[in-house]
């Protein structure tokens, strides 16, 4: 225990100083982009990030309104938000408005990207599966490529009743729903009792569904989405979740809370943890419930802005164990056998003016028949231990003007204590680094452009890159260091 | 050497598309520069113990209000503060032309600049049945820049000073006495015209009015509404029709009734949101079942020739 608490002291020490360092470092170290050739993904693992020009149509506002740069969400965007997307003013209800709105937005990022990572292996003789494998390598891909799609809906029902739909496809057009939710705000007059049921994100202060960062190995958060090696759990706190949540706010929206029951399956459909079903096996979920709370509040410091502080905590349980036919099958939904799991840490948001910075710490823990994947009724190997890990980033925005920011993120993820005391100390460990910007060459309130440049590289130490670019593969060591970079060059547009 | 070709192209291609990205941006910008005059440059508002500033605030933020004009209000309110933003075509109200400097909520009287105070408290509050929604979320700090911003597009704030705040009286009791005498005034001096007899905003002169840039105008329906638009209380009721919404047909009665009769019309007047039950509403609903028969209905023209 004393050597967790060490470690997240270590990190966030070492987070804060070097932060400062990369931002100023940042558009000089355009000139030390890894050139290495690389192959990779397409994006599999980028996350989809919002804006719904669809309410600026509906209110006469332009995106910067609602949006430090969108989709990432002001103090006003984040007050309509926990109005239940409503401004307040007698004319939220769709009776106001005209008949032919509609309330759809589409968003899409045509895009040029570049895919590196080292440490593969490839066939010795490019073509010639039959000559073996050679040493591990660097595979290179680049080319045009299209981003997801998402189609969303959202807006209000009545006063006070809102709703979100919000099919979400792959680049194929595979599609699902990334979220659906019908929330009843202002329950007895009061601002403080909003209902939120359905699918939807978890009240993360820094949100990764709204973020600035769309290239395949910074278009996510590592730490929203790590899981050590050999763990069964599959959670992620980036990840959409099922259940229902019970939400208040202040009239200016600095004082937030948020109490979430959850189910134990990950946002997945059909009991199973996939959102897309069929769902291989190990996907099936259990009957249990999870719960989430998290706890926002912001303070007024002159000009500088309002600063924003939101502690968290993620408590569940996932099953081991599930019913089977007596041909074998697992039934999905029957899972029992559940074992805990927790994250828990603290999101913030400064201004310093113009410059935001989003710092992230997190402590997380899975017990021991997760971390090893063992059902609880199988009796555990020597060795076997609860996987704990701290894992932290801060990201930060500079805004020129409403349309032009500048950002940069730095991410690590440290193992604290492996699943199985036989895993070398430093797998899993991540380091990642990703900057660019965003222009919004328009800026109104019919529809949104942004020109996008970003550059990522990210370390893993034994392990395949959470972005899967490369061929996928592990390194032919535990302890070898995996690089994986991303450059990214698009034109994101929604309407 | 392949690979040194290469990451030179790589690094140059990211540096051109640098450059095309700062020239476009350079006159992109140009679709929401503001346009304020250069003698209302410096302008600043006073809230309490906050100095706002539409331009240079003397610590390193050249651009205080003018950002935040450009990120809020121009959309709306356009970039001249003429109320011509893009999305004045589709916005009933019109937004706030600020180069006239003619402001509905106010605490001072009619045909007076408002104080800071009253913009602040505007933009804090929003308007009820617009467009205009509460950005109570912005810090304080940035409300206050915003209110010079708005000072700045107009001379009228550097030749002319805010009125003096009219004096609001305590509040009498709202009694059945006081909502009677309420009705009477409420007759008497024809609010009833434009809002008609029930307070529906349906009386005969309803569907004429203009403000003053001619644009059709609706008198407020007390029946549905839960505040008004320039607050929600009964001294904001009173403020309302005492200082009038200057730029609007709804004028000030400070001249016609005296502050305590003003009292009375308040009361009156809450009893007209029957959607609210207000305590007024509940009063005069309990004197009416012992009194039926008794009042006159308000506008009841006399017929020709009786």
């Amino acid at each position: 225990m004393l050597s967790e608490v060490i470690g997240f002291k270590r990190l966030a020490v070492r987070l804060l100083p070097s932060s400062f360092l990369m931002l100023s470092c940042m558009i000089l170290s355009f000139i030390f982009i890894d050139a290495k050739p690389a192959y990779t993904l397409p994006l599999s693992h980028s996350v989809p990030v919002r804006a719904i020009p669809a309410f600026a149509r509906k209110y006469g506002l332009p995106c910067s309104a609602c949006h430090t740069a969108w989709p990432e969400l002001n103090f006003f965007g984040l007050a309509f938000r926990d109005r239940g997307y409503q401004l307040g003013n007698e004319r939220d209800s769709p009776i106001w408005q005209n008949p032919s709105f509609w309330p759809v937005t589409a968003r899409m990022t045509p895009n040029w990207h570049r895919e590196s990572t080292d440490q593969q292996l490839t066939d010795a003789v490019p073509g010639n599966p039959a000559s073996g494998f050679g040493p591990p390598g660097t595979v290179m891909q680049h080319g045009f490529d299209l981003s997801g799609m998402d189609l969303w809906l959202a807006g209000t029902l009545y006063k006070n009743i809102s709703f979100s739909l919000l099919p979400s496809s792959d680049s194929t057009g595979t599609f699902h729903f990334e979220n659906a939710f019908v929330r009843f705000d202002n329950l007895a007059g009061s601002k403080w009792l909003n209902l939120q049921v359905g699918r939807f994100e978890l009240d993360n202060l820094i949100s990764e569904k709204r973020f600035l960062f769309l290239s395949a190995n910074g278009g996510f958060y590592q730490n929203y989405h790590f899981i050590p090696l050999g763990d069964s759990n599959t959670f992620g706190i980036g990840d959409n979740q099922m259940g229902v949540a019970l939400q208040g706010h202040s009239s200016n929206s600095y004082t937030r809370y948020t109490v979430a029951v959850l189910g134990s399956n990950e946002g997945g459909v059909g009991f199973t943890n996939s959102v897309t079903p069929p769902a291989p096996a190990n996907n099936f979920t259990g009957r249990d419930y999870d719960v989430f709370l998290a706890f926002t509040q912001g303070f007024q410091t002159g000009s500088l802005g309002v600063q924003r502080i939101q502690p968290f905590i993620y408590y569940g349980h996932r099953p081991t164990i599930f019913n089977q036919t007596v041909t074998g099958v697992p039934i999905p939904g029957t899972g029992s056998g559940n074992e805990p799991f927790y994250r828990v840490g603290v999101q913030s948001d400064f201004f310093l003016g113009k410059l935001e910075f989003l710092p992230f710490f997190q402590h997380a823990r899975d017990n021991v028949h997760l971390a090893n994947s063992v059902p609880s009724n199988t009796p555990l190997s020597p060795g076997m231990q609860s996987a704990i890990w701290n894992g932290g980033f801060i990201e930060t925005h500079y805004y020129v003007n409403p349309k032009l920011v500048f950002t940069q993120r730095w991410e690590i993820v440290r193992m604290a204590q492996q699943g199985n005391t036989a895993t070398p100390s430093t797998q899993g460990n991540i380091d990642a680094y990703s900057f660019g910007y965003r222009w919004y060459p328009i800026m109104f309130s019919r529809a949104g452009l942004a020109w996008h440049m970003e550059y990522s590289i990210v370390k893993s130490i034994g392990m395949v890159p959470l972005s899967l670019n490369g061929s996928g593969l592990p390194p032919l060591t535990s302890t070898t260091p995996v690089w994986s970079s991303s450059a990214f060059v698009g034109f994101d547009f929604d309407f | 050497m392949k690979t040194n070709i290469q990451a030179k192209s790589f690094v140059l291609s990211w540096v051109l598309a640098l450059v095309v990205f700062l020239a476009g941006a350079t006159s992109g910008f140009a679709q929401i520069d503001t346009n304020i005059h250069a003698a209302t440059k410096n302008m600043e508002s006073h809230i309490g113990d906050k100095t706002g500033h539409a331009y240079g605030d003397g610590q390193g933020r050249p651009d205080a209000g003018v950002q935040l004009y450009r990120r809020y209000c121009v959309g709306c309110h356009g970039a001249g503060g003429d109320g011509e933003g893009e999305n004045a075509l589709w916005i009933d109200p019109k937004p706030r032309d600020f180069t006239l400097a003619t402001f509905k909520c106010r605490s001072t009287p009619t045909g007076t600049l408002p104080t800071d105070e009253d913009l602040f408290n505007n933009i804090t509050r929003g308007f009820v049945t617009t467009n205009m929604p509460a950005w109570n979320a912005l810090t304080e700090q940035d409300r206050a820049n915003l209110i010079a911003m708005v000072k700045a597009f107009s001379t009228r704030w550097q030749t002319e000073k805010p009125g003096t705040p009219i004096m609001i009286p305590p509040e009498t009791p709202a009694n059945i006495d006081s909502i009677l005498h309420g009705r009477e005034l409420f007759e008497k001096i024809q609010c009833w015209k434009c809002h008609g007899p029930e307070g529906h905003g349906d009386g005969p002169s309803a569907l004429t009015l203009t403000d003053t840039k001619g644009n059709p105008i609706r008198p407020y329906d007390f029946a549905t509404g839960t505040r008004f638009k320039c607050g929600a209380t009964n001294q904001d009721l009173y403020r309302i029709f005492m200082t009038g919404l200057d730029g609007t047909p709804m004028p000030s009665f400070s001249d016609n009734i005296k502050p305590e009769e003003a009292w009375d019309l308040v009361h009156f007047l809450r009893t007209l949101q029957v959607s609210l039950k207000t305590p007024e509403l509940t009063t005069f609903q309990t004197w009416l079942k012992g009194h039926p028969n008794t009042l006159k209905p308000i506008g009841q023209e006399v017929p020709p020739g009786a």
